[in-house]
């Protein structure tokens, strides 16, 4: 690295990054519970809910497949709302903090 | 299968069983050049496309990380040819082909790992890392400490993998068309390593590209096919499972005595509900978070992270990837379903009994059928996609080792970093070939064994091992060179322990009568009432009684030697041909069980305990992830408050604003 070092430690003090870090630590953690929760919810409810997942919904569909599908659509849509959401949001917070990189706090 | 069958991964299924299945080849030899042009042209276009990547790759940057040129989008693809194995592509479709809704269940948490992936993993490891593993853990940790064990990792995890690949591959092979396993062996190994190693990561990205498109397709043409005569309706397909007379009797096996009070339309719709297969929900949800926690700690998948140019383009892949891979396990539960309709459970097991062959034989039936030219074109096909998968897996394992090796330990600890570019680009030759060389003799060393727990050691190991140290040194300030050292080891060894401890073994006296009973046949059993649990420990450890379900009372039932006499007696009374065929037919199959019966009872002659000493599995569950990932996160925590790293806890500042940022990124190699 020919180029100066940022202040690191300045950067992690910025209101800018502070607010960067609460956001995004509150939204991943709470979808990636959210997900990991929903996930789980099929091999138990396989498990000890089978007269529920033995339900027939549409035609011989029953719960117990349209959970499993479910877990498809869930997935993507996690996906999907963080990639739009870091795409709008994120990565313009990140790309500010890093053109002033060398601003904050002076460098070293 | 039964109780017995091994089930990490429909891989576990598909290697555990193609070994019974002897012959030469589903195809018959007046359509084996129609197979070897299909498999021509495929490896053809893999070796232009290996010559093209080889004069763009010259650089460290380029031979590990395609100089971090490749777009979110293609890396999408790759990461999905990296992880659909042959496994996904035949275990599954076979166990939904044979067990139904449990065979799909089993195909979701492949999918949701890749949200852990996506949210914590992906984009903070682009941006703070270089080739591997051991470069994200030693950031801000002693770089050779953590290099090392890094690499010995990597190693671990990618060998297991990857044996269970070459074994699964030569089998594959040998089931498909008859060529002799070693060759089958000696040939994926050949072809993976003139892709590593005349065109690096370039060369394997790109053979990985096209496989996962060829295995899109292939499976896309063939749901078309499967789903065009219900008119593309859900409820239409499940109405003629729930109908269909293979099925129905299929299911009334499966369940025995239980299944005589119900219809047939009953036994239908169980297929399409839980419990046919997986039988152990603690033993599920351990294997879940092998699943969901071990994929982002798989080298080789880390690996990909590093051939974009930024993090945006690293969280883009994902995102592709997980359209494909979710899309593709979608699409299997129809090629499941259809291989159950057409080709019917029952010679789906006839030809392999872990349901492997269901994929290619349904392909070949979608053709026209074993007789006609478009049917062996299509089996062809799906055989040169199953053989292009098994390539390119291993194309990208043994590049993760290779870099574990060159990268981390010659690189990074023997060298100190001060290796020219020169040097570095041959070191990561030269480890190529050794792990290539390594890969091949281990799959020649282990044809015939039981490998179908090396899938699920990788994916545990990864979960307990990597996972908790890639996670803490990203996201806990304390964590330290010493909390990861101590995860690392104490999270891979108990995995591994656990599953040599576990029912995933071969067990001598279980072999030896299972061999009996079929050989003998077995006595009348009286009920057998249910029995509780001693509590929630004795599930885990063979220390106190588990809980056991309710027995029903059996009959006895005729050995296939007695059985086999009686046949012969009835042959030679038999005057109508078709009724003699049948007879003979089943006459041979029944020479065949007692032949294995009698081989089995020969390997294990005098033997009461297996190859670690056990006589009976002393871990009840297959999968060790349930103990060991807690494990795994609680050590590393341990060792990082036990012991106190200065330097780890400088750095915080640092690594966490440029895994945030992307400040200082590595950057693209400018074509």
């Amino acid at each position: 690295m020919a180029s100066p070092q940022p202040d690191w430690a300045a950067i992690d003090r910025d209101p800018r990054f502070q607010t960067l870090h609460k956001k995004k630590t509150a939204f991943l953690w709470g979808l990636m519970v959210f997900s990991i929760v929903y996930y789980f919810l099929l091999p138990v409810g396989a498990a000890y809910f089978q007269d529920l997942f033995k339900v027939k919904i549409w035609g011989p569909l029953n719960v117990g497949l349209l959970f499993a599908l479910s877990e498809f659509i869930v997935a993507w849509v996690v996906a999907a709302i963080y990639a739009k959401r870091a795409n709008r949001e994120f990565d313009a917070m990140a790309a500010e903090i890093a053109r002033d990189a060398h601003k904050i706090g002076g460098s070293k | 299968m039964g109780r017995s069958t091994p089930y990490f991964t429909g891989a576990a299924a598909f290697l555990a069983s193609g070994l019974a299945f002897a012959g030469e080849g589903a195809v018959a030899d007046q359509w084996k050049w129609l197979t070897f042009a299909v498999f021509g042209g495929i490896i053809a276009l893999t070796m232009y496309i290996t010559w093209r990547a080889s004069k763009r790759v010259h650089s460290t940057s380029e031979f590990y990380a395609a100089g971090r040129s490749v777009s979110g989008f293609q890396n999408g693809w790759a990461i999905a040819g990296d992880y659909l194995s042959a496994a996904s592509f035949l275990g599954i479709a076979g166990l939904i082909s044979l067990y139904g809704y449990d065979g799909f269940m089993y195909s979701v948490g492949f999918l949701v790992a890749y949200i852990t992936v996506l949210l914590v993993i992906a984009e903070p490891c682009r941006n703070i890392g270089k080739y591997t593993l051991g470069d994200i853990l030693a950031f801000r940790n002693d770089p050779k400490k953590t290099k090392t064990i890094a690499a010995i990792s990597t190693i671990t995890v990618s060998i297991f993998y990857l044996t269970a690949q070459m074994v699964g591959g030569g089998v594959l092979i040998k089931t498909l068309i008859g060529i002799d396993y070693e060759v089958s062996v000696i040939g994926v190994g050949v072809l993976m390593l003139a892709y590593v190693v005349f065109g690096g990561m370039v060369a394997t990205t790109w053979v990985q590209i096209v496989k996962a498109i060829l295995l899109v397709v292939a499976s896309l043409v063939m749901v078309a096919l499967v789903w065009a005569p219900y008119g593309f309706s859900l409820p239409g397909i499940l109405d003629h499972v729930i109908h269909d007379d293979g099925i129905q009797k299929e299911v009334a096996k499966l369940l025995g005595t239980s299944a005589a009070n119900m219809t047939p339309e009953e036994l239908g719709q169980r297929f399409l509900e839980p419990g046919l297969f997986l039988k152990n929900p603690i033993d599920q949800i351990s294997l879940g978070m092998a699943l969901v926690l071990g994929t982002a700690g798989l080298p080789h998948i880390l690996m990909r992270f590093f051939t974009v140019p930024n993090a945006q383009e690293a969280r883009k892949s994902v995102v592709w990837a997980m359209v494909i891979i979710g899309g593709f396990y979608v699409l299997t539960l129809f090629l499941g379903l259809g291989a159950a309709l057409n080709v019917g459970p029952a010679n789906i097991i006839a030809l392999d009994k872990g349901g492997n062959m269901a994929a290619p034989i349904l392909a070949q039936y979608l053709g026209g059928g074993a007789d006609s030219m478009m049917g062996n074109f299509f089996l062809a096909f799906v055989a040169a996609v199953a053989f292009a998968t098994i390539v390119a897996v291993v194309a990208g394992l043994v590049l993760a080792s290779a870099s574990a090796m060159a990268h981390d330990i010659y690189v990074g600890v023997i060298r100190g970093n001060h290796a020219t570019p020169n040097e570095q680009v041959t070191a990561a030759r030269v480890a190529s070939v050794i792990v290539g060389i390594v890969a091949i003799v281990i799959g020649i060393a282990a044809k015939g064994q039981n490998v179908a727990h090396l899938v699920g050691m990788a994916f545990a190991v990864a979960a307990s091992g990597n996972l908790p140290a890639v996670l803490l040194t990203l996201y806990w300030k304390r964590c330290n060179t010493w909390g990861i050292m101590l995860g690392m080891l104490v999270g891979s060894f108990s995995a591994i322990a656990l599953v040599m401890m576990s029912p995933n073994l071969t067990y001598p006296k279980t072999v030896i009568k299972d061999a009996t009973a079929v050989l003998d046949g077995t006595p009348a059993k009286e009920a057998v009432p249910a029995k509780a649990s001693e509590g929630f420990v004795c599930e885990l450890f063979a220390v106190c009684r588990n809980a056991e379900a309710a027995k029903p009372a059996a009959e006895a039932k005729p050995g296939a030697v007695e059985k086999l006499a009686t046949l012969n007696q009835k042959i030679a009374t038999l005057t109508d041909p078709a009724e003699l065929d049948k007879a003979k037919a089943d006459a041979g199959k029944l020479e065949k069980d007692i032949k294995k019966a009698q081989d089995d009872l020969k390997k294990f002659e005098g033997q009461t305990t297996n190859l670690v000493g056990l006589e009976k599995p002393f871990f009840r569950l297959k999968n060790p992830g349930i103990i060991s990932i807690p494990l795994g996160f609680l050590m590393v925590i341990l060792g990082s408050l036990l012991f106190r790293d200065k330097r780890a806890e400088a750095m915080w500042d640092e690594l966490y604003v440029r895994q945030h940022t992307g400040i200082q990124a590595e950057g693209a190699v400018a074509h």
